[in-house]
């Protein structure tokens, strides 16, 4: 599969997310649009990785190019997995507060 | 056209659709639904790159948790019917153009780059994916950032506490 074509497939999904940051109001579907995001570019690192992988196999049928690639991609997992449990505590406590998780009542961060 | 491109163009169509709808969607939930069908779809890309290990750590951390997570969110909410206040037809409008902008000029750049001409992705071959391989390197070259890992997770799970629980100054007033 050419590589370009995963490249413009996650850049198709990264462009939605932008979009979905851009239009909606709701908190929560903002920090789904995020986590759409981050998806996106762990799929074009795994991509990439095999790219190289791809390279190194013709020579070596075990290589193990590009496992690297893998492993960072889980790391942004796990740092994802610790930034939602913060973040989704943030929202509840602005619903707490303001009884509304539209963004825009944050535009001053005080008051 | 033989199966791995029907199975890739398949998932990608799927996935681009899933979160199209995940925009689109009135209700939260549909869109949290929405959003497990693209990590579905993901998961589907890691296993046809032979990314075994990754396939079922999206599904697991992703689709199992952090989704399950924001559905009860939603659901401490309330916010099932629509209350999401509706925004200026323009800046919708506004916000899509230039998302489209974006992604026109990323594409036509893709296109000009000589770099990745003629490159392919493995599929299906290769066992960098594997668990075993994947484990050998995450305990041996990268266990300092595993570590150290747990301990970030320590302190999202404290933060997570403090900035949840109740104001008790806020409550008195």
């Amino acid at each position: 599969m050419p590589i370009s074509n995963y490249i413009i497939f996650c850049l198709t999904l990264f462009t939605i997310g932008i979009i979905g940051v851009l239009v909606r109001r709701n908190a929560i579907i903002v920090f789904m649009c995020i986590e759409l995001m981050l998806n996106a570019v762990n799929l074009l690192l795994v991509a990439f990785s095999k790219m190289h992988n791809g390279v190194a196999y013709l020579s070596d049928k075990s290589s193990i190019v590009g496992a690297e690639a893998q492993v960072f991609v889980f790391f942004i997992m796990v740092v994802a997995a610790a930034e939602v449990s913060v973040g989704l505590a943030i929202i509840v406590m602005m619903y707490r507060n303001t009884h509304s998780v539209d963004i825009n009542f944050l535009n001053r961060l005080k008051n | 056209m033989n199966l791995i491109q029907i199975i890739f163009w398949f998932l990608s169509s799927f996935a681009v659709i899933s979160a199209i709808m995940v925009l689109v969607s009135k209700s939260p939930v549909h869109s949290v639904l929405w959003l497990i069908a693209v990590f579905f779809a993901i998961s589907g890309h890691y296993i046809l790159l032979n990314a075994q290990f990754l396939a079922i750590v999206n599904l697991i951390v992703y689709a199992g948790a952090i989704m399950v997570l924001f559905l009860f969110v939603i659901m401490m909410m309330n916010l099932n019917k629509d209350t999401d206040p509706q925004k200026n037809v323009w800046i919708k409008l506004a916000g899509a153009v230039s998302g489209g902008c974006l992604l026109m000029v990323l594409v036509s750049l893709v296109k000009q780059a000589t770099e990745i001409n003629g490159k392919q992705a493995l599929i299906g071959k290769g066992d960098i994916g594997l668990i075993a391989t994947l484990g050998k390197v995450l305990f041996t070259d990268f266990v300092v950032p595993f570590e150290i890992s747990s301990v970030l997770f320590l302190s999202a799970m404290v933060g997570a506490v403090v900035i949840g629980k109740k104001d008790s100054k806020l409550e008195n007033n």
